[in-house]
């Protein structure tokens, strides 16, 4: 990934430019850890407890403040990286005789992070191709399940084909189905002018329905559970290692996608178009460009993107489908793709960043009996931090935004 | 800007110093015990909520070390478990069939480690059905236990109960989805209200169920409490004036419904409500009780002592492993000839001259 080099004319160096775009999400990220840092210290009764003591004894209640943060952020750390010294041990291991059994589980961690990360790269691009062109998709989430689905259906109601046949059509349905959930609400706006952020939310509604009638009717299984059959071997998305590590091509997969989403953003006329319409739509009918083409384009293109992430999940790590499919992916990417800057570099990195929280969140449950939910509390303040990056600038004592900076405009106002 | 790269560096160091000191306090190791939740995630006022308070109180009474990870889609299900695998975990509780599945994979895959699956056993295939893929497994798997409930019986008694209080002549039951451990709820309660007309001569009418169609309401989820509000609504539209909701929280919908109506009331299901729910407590004529709580707490009693058996363990009314609740501020209304005929119930129940498919097979 070496598209960093933004084709904006280059008046200081492409290394400085991207330094000053990412310079407030990192901090948005750090204040959003160091505050969740107070929550967790906050919730803790001992460390309450301490604090009540604390002019008998401040060092304690200072100390345990500490270990209680350093804790749980070095669980969050080894759950989303994995342990130092175990890969060291494995590697020893691997080295002398050969045996994977205690590298593999080194890697396990970080592998599973990679995989968290992979639904949220694609529905993060989802969401930014809809911010490039002024529209706001908050339908990825219904989209994903809908991809989820069609490609679940494909994956598993037809066997006998060969994977390099099965897998492409597996992938494409699922592409095509979160098109169309898509591209039905595009259409509502480009045509009566109806708000695609009621539209796609009551599209999300219709998909959440629709999942329960199929998975305990004509998708389900045999025997009780609401789930669909598993996909066939043919359909499924190789993993690179032997279970339980589930990372598969669906990760590269979403990366190339990535990178064509770039390619078509800023290296071709349609991505110009779009973004033309994302920015002035007034100035780009006036040019002559087709708001409603491009209306309609947008939407079935994050439809298919975000059907693609809830694909990628089935054939790469779930093998079925069941109610509880989704993990608030098409949600979440709204905030991602914010973080992001609705670019895909910035959608990826910020992906990356949720995967590895998400992922290590779980060691941090167990190891030191933090909520999982803290994770969306960060989640939540790295999202306000950047939407408002003034508070950013404040705290930090950052210079104000120069003029000439490109913006982005995320979303036109009701009624266009 | 300097001054913020100052600040950010300084305590990104402090932060990765505290970070790498964070391991060093390691103490000698207690029996561990973790618990992997389905979706419905640890407040669910349901079963992950009752299997990890019988965790607790094996924490305060047994001193085990007690966790749990709460799983927010079904990709967390295997790394949940994985995580608990991980720490050398003596036992591994998992909740609810949609684990099952995976719980047999790393059960078989790690012979030396406990399980216990919670409203589940093994062997859980069919004819025709493959193993790891629709099913588990198809034999007894040595190092897990499943832990089944004799639900039907407990709610027995609450639908002989309700066909004995209800002033319409109907009463209702609905379900989240139709599956065993739903509709044996169901089938418990319609059985009672037939006992309850075979013996009185009446003609109690059960809506939303019916063993011998083998259908019945379902909500379709186990979240949308404005569903338990609207199955609510058109029961008691149809005539019913007490209704028992097998879709967990969903219920509270209906018990809302009830409450600001007065038209009806409310059977729980799981946990008394009367605890879980206080603020419905007016309209709570009783509970079916399924206690996960003491069936969790045995198991890590038996894997402690090293007395751990395989297999699938049942808990019925005879152990007390499923009974209804007290009837708390409704106790009044339930007259003393009733609270008799229930304990009479509860002992043939019991003793086995009474049956639920006995009586459905009338």
């Amino acid at each position: 990934m070496s598209e960093k080099n933004q084709q904006q004319p280059a008046k200081k160096g492409w290394l400085r430019q991207a330094r000053e775009a990412a310079l407030v999400p990192a901090l948005a990220v750090f204040t959003g850890l160091l505050i969740g840092a107070i929550v967790i210290v906050v919730s803790d009764a001992d460390v309450i407890a301490a604090y009540g003591n604390f002019f008998s004894n401040p060092l304690h209640a200072i100390g345990l403040t500490f270990s209680t943060v350093a804790t749980a952020y070095g669980a969050l750390f080894i759950g989303s990286f994995g342990s130092f010294d175990r890969l060291v041990e494995g590697l020893g291991i691997y080295f002398s005789t050969g045996e994977t059994r205690q590298l593999l589980r080194a890697i396990y961690p970080l592998t599973e992070s990679l995989v968290s990360s992979t639904p949220y790269i694609l529905t993060g691009l989802s969401v930014a191709i809809g911010f490039r062109a002024g529209l706001f998709n908050i339908g990825a989430e219904g989209q994903f399940f809908i991809g989820a689905l069609c490609s679940a259906y494909v994956g598993y109601s037809i066997s006998g084909l060969p994977a390099f046949i099965h897998l492409p059509l597996a992938l494409l349905a699922g592409a095509a189905g979160g098109a169309v959930w898509g591209a039905i609400p595009g259409y509502l706006k480009a045509r009566f002018g109806a708000h695609e952020v009621v539209n796609t939310i009551m599209m999300n509604w219709i998909a959440f329905r629709l999942s329960d009638w199929l998975l305990t009717g004509p998708m389900q299984a045999s025997g009780f559970r609401p789930v669909t059959p598993n996909v066939a071997i043919s359909a499924e998305l190789p993993r690179f290692f032997s279970d339980p590590i589930r990372l598969n091509w669906g990760f590269i997969l979403s990366l190339a996608i990535a990178g064509l989403v770039y390619w078509l953003l800023f290296k071709t006329t349609i991505g110009f178009e779009l973004r033309s319409v994302g920015n002035n739509p007034d100035g780009a009918k006036y040019a002559g460009m087709s708001i409603t083409r491009n209306i309609v384009l947008v939407m079935t293109l994050a439809g298919a993107l975000a059907g693609l992430a809830g694909t990628v999940q089935v054939l790469g790590v779930d093998r079925w489908v069941g109610q509880g499919f989704s993990a608030g992916y098409g949600f979440d990417s709204i905030a991602l793709a914010l973080l992001g800057k609705s670019h895909p570099l910035g959608v990826v990195l910020a992906a990356l960043l949720f995967g590895f929280l998400r992922s290590g969140a779980a060691r941090m449950q167990s190891m030191a009996d933090i909520p999982i939910d803290i994770i969306s509390v960060i989640q939540g303040l790295v999202i306000i931090f950047v939407a408002a990056p003034a508070i950013i600038r404040r705290i930090y004592r950052l210079k104000e935004k120069a003029a000439d900076e490109e913006s982005t405009v995320l979303t036109r106002g009701w009624g266009r | 800007m300097k001054l913020a790269t100052r600040i950010f560096v300084a305590l990104m160091v402090a932060s990765l110093v505290l970070a790498a000191c964070a391991p060093a306090a390691q103490q000698e190791k207690k029996f561990l015990v973790g618990q992997v939740t389905d979706m419905g995630g640890i407040d669910d006022k349901s079963f992950n909520a009752s299997a990890y308070a019988g965790i607790l109180q094996a924490v305060s009474e047994l001193g085990i070390e007690g966790k749990v990870a709460e799983s927010e889609a079904q990709a967390d299900y295997v790394k949940n478990i994985q995580q608990y695998l991980d720490e050398d975990a003596d036992l591994i509780v998992t909740v609810g069939f949609l684990l099952g599945v995976d719980t047999a994979a790393a059960a078989k895959a790690n012979p030396d480690t406990n399980f216990a699956i919670v409203d589940y056993g093994f062997p859980d295939c069919w004819p025709g059905a493959e193993v790891g893929k629709d099913c588990g497994s198809d034999t007894d798997i040595p190092n897990v236990r499943g832990l089944g409930f004799q639900t039907d019986q407990a709610a027995f008694m609450a639908g002989y109960l309700a066909a004995g209080m209800t002033k319409t002549g109907k009463v209702a039951t609905y379900g989240g989805i139709p599956i065993p451990t739903v509709t044996i709820f169901m089938k418990g309660f319609e059985a009672g209200v037939k006992y309850y007309n075979q013996q009185k001569g009446t003609n109690v009418e059960v809506l939303g169920w019916n063993t011998a169609a083998g259908d019945g309401a379902f909500t379709g989820n186990f979240e949308s409490t404005d569903d338990g509000r609207n199955f609510a609504t058109n029961f008691v539209q149809e005539g019913a004036d007490i209704i028992l909701p097998v879709a967990g929280p969903v219920g509270l919908g209906s018990a809302a419904y009830c409450q600001e109506t007065g038209s009806c009331l409310i059977i729980g299901v799981d946990a008394d409500w009367f605890d879980t729910a206080p603020q419905y407590r007016s309209v709570l004529l009783t509970s079916v009780l399924k206690k996960i709580d003491v069936a969790v707490f045995d198991t890590i009693k038996d894997a402690m002592a090293g007395e751990f058996t395989s297999g699938n363990v049942n808990y019925t009314i005879a152990d007390g492993g499923v009974d209804i609740a007290p009837f708390h501020d409704l106790d009044g209304q339930v007259s003393a000839e009733m609270k008799a005929e229930l304990e009479t119930i509860k002992q043939a129940l019991i003793d086995g001259s009474l049956t639920v498919d006995g009586v459905l097979g009338q």
